[in-house]
């Protein structure tokens, strides 16, 4: 039986896969972030998104300001070394334009919740918490006993999106995915979801995968949709293809600080261009060619295999 | 001979990051943050500590990076690490199993326990200011050998007698909840400020004045701070920067003051 091919591009996975009110989390520590499906979101107009992401990044300020989301679930609220999300600070400090839910753990509250989905378990234990004022803030962080005997023990609940988007270096056309450099809990947060929509820098050949098993994070089983979209972690990086943009998270702050900046922007660089390719030209080619990275290939492996088989091979 | 000290002011991030890096003599693997343990962490492998380990929770193990890392996920931080994991293999296995000597944390408000509020100024449900939250932090607390905190000011509003919130709390808060759950970490042993050096001897204990910058006496720090702090008996004037520190610091590891400010 001839796997299934599932190559598609952003606005069909998009329009085929997230609906309003769904609970979708866009994955990618700092590395990854799948910022040209999050703006495909945004073009698309979906609203009522129960957001998940461990560090919203300026994706979330993006998002939110679009309308799109009305509940945030995140460990992080701010912009790695580039500072505050303005648009986040003004839902949550002043409800203006109007308040945004918020549902906060810590990094590996976040990473246990997606564990716990990804292993269909009620709960995952883990040993933070103990003393702190997050489970008064949100009551889903709880204590249990120990059924061994040991101390109480802080749990979390599982973390089951609709709709789990990732960007990766690499996937070949049935769906297995290949990522390097930080990986995060994307793994963890594509098993917890129902469905899996992965971009791409590139689509490969099965076998470039099939050289390399142990760089698969997703088989094709955990993926539903892939598309090849290059550039499409912009802003933030894909380790090996082009560094993140630290000018634009710079830039960002003070476009942050004002509502109306950030909805000029997202008509000019969202609403203005029909997709990434779009993007990416409006961004230049000098720009671009600025994120560039120098070459620092691994040594290859050899996974060796039955001397039978080569024979037959050759 | 003696080594050449710099002038540097004591509220300089230079003098911030070359007190923070002594702080890592003897230590094996740190958990490094962005911003000033970032200096902290490249002076300290430059001068103190060359076979210091770092440690970051985007899952890089064993990073040496060939340029200053804007960020903890930062891609130079990838490129010749000797291991990238997961965040369920770094903050399970690494971080929660006891791997972790040495863990820098910054805060907006610390108190004398050496719990750390990095989440609201004011009442939750309507902040003041909404800070970014737990992050890795509260993970940090409890499972590090220690904790460094650096803090940028030194007043009654960073170090007050009651924190806004607790969002990484000291073993000593974990111990009044119940005293079977206190973590494995000691906590919060220093806390760095443009003041002093504030330490904490004992897991169960309070914060004490161990060190005062030079032009500046107990008194001024005790007045800056939001209780009455104790005093190390054995309190002393904080080692000024080497000249090679500063020079190190400012003409080879962040040449473009990203940090240094």
């Amino acid at each position: 039986m001839a796997t299934p091919d599932k190559v598609t591009d952003l606005t069909s996975a998009v329009a085929a896969h997230v609906r309003d009110g769904m609970t979708v989390a866009l994955e990618g520590f700092g590395h990854l972030i799948p910022f040209a499906a999050g703006h495909e979101i945004i073009r698309q107009g979906r609203r009522d998104l129960t957001f998940c992401r461990m560090t919203p990044d300026l994706l979330a300020d993006q998002m939110i300001a679009a309308g799109c989301v009305s509940k945030l679930v995140a460990s992080f609220f701010a912009s790695g070394s580039a500072g505050s999300l303005h648009e986040v600070r003004r839902r949550v400090e002043n409800a203006d334009p109007k308040p945004l839910e918020v549902e906060e753990y810590s990094h590996y509250g976040m990473v246990c919740r997606y564990q716990a989905g990804a292993s269909g378990l009620p709960f995952f234990p883990l040993r933070s918490y103990a003393g702190s004022d997050l489970p008064k803030l949100n009551p889903l962080i709880r204590k249990v006993a120990d059924p061994y005997g040991g101390p109480d023990i802080y749990v979390v609940p599982p973390l089951r999106p609709d709709v789990t988007i990732l960007h990766a270096q690499r996937a070949d056309r049935s769906g297995n995915v290949q990522m390097w450099g930080i990986v995060g809990a994307q793994q963890e947060a594509a098993y917890a979801a129902e469905t899996v929509i992965v971009t791409v820098e590139e689509i490969v050949e099965e076998d470039v995968v099939r050289s390399d098993p142990n760089r698969t994070v997703l088989p094709s089983h955990a993926v539903t949709a892939v598309v090849e979209c290059p550039g499409g972690a912009h802003p933030s990086y894909t380790q090996g293809h082009y560094d993140r943009d630290n000018a634009f998270y710079r830039e960002w702050t003070p476009i942050s600080r004002d509502r109306e900046a950030v909805l000029g922007w997202l008509e000019e660089w969202v609403h203005g261009v029909p997709d990434r390719e779009a993007y990416l030209d409006k961004l230049g080619a000098e720009r671009w060619a600025g994120l560039g990275v120098a070459p620092r290939p691994s040594q290859p492996v050899d996974f060796g295999r039955r001397r039978v088989a080569a024979q037959e091979a050759s | 001979m003696s080594t050449p000290l710099s002038d540097v002011a004591p509220a300089s991030t230079e003098f911030l990051a070359a007190v923070a890096a002594r702080q890592l003599v003897g230590k094996h693997r740190v958990f490094a943050g962005v911003g000033l343990p970032t200096l902290a962490v490249d002076l300290a492998r430059r001068t103190v500590n060359p076979d210091v380990e770092l440690v970051y929770e985007s899952g890089i193990c064993g990073a040496q990076p060939e340029g200053l890392a804007e960020g903890i996920a930062d891609s130079v931080l990838v490129s010749g690490a000797a291991a990238v994991l997961s965040m369920p293999a770094l903050f399970g296995y690494v971080l929660q199993r006891g791997h972790v000597d040495v863990g820098f944390l910054g805060a907006a408000q610390v108190d004398r326990w050496g719990s750390l509020n990095t989440s609201f100024i004011g009442d939750w449900d309507k902040p003041t200011v909404r800070l970014p939250g737990a992050g890795g932090a509260a993970e940090i607390m409890p499972n590090a050998g220690e904790c460094v905190v650096v803090l940028r000011r030194h007043d009654p509003g960073a170090l007050p007698a009651e924190l806004d919130f607790c969002t990484s709390p000291s073993p000593v808060r974990a111990h009044q909840e119940d005293p079977r759950m206190v973590p494995p970490g000691h906590g919060v042993s220093t806390v760095i400020t443009p003041m002093a050096v504030l330490r904490r001897p004992d897991k169960l204990g309070e914060l004490e004045i161990s060190e005062v910058h030079p032009g500046l006496t107990v008194d001024d720090v005790r007045a800056a701070t939001g209780w009455d702090i104790p005093v190390a008996e054995d309190v002393r004037e904080t080692d000024r920067p080497t000249v090679e520190e500063v020079r190190l610091l400012r003409d080879e590891i962040d040449t473009v003051r990203l940090y240094l400010r």
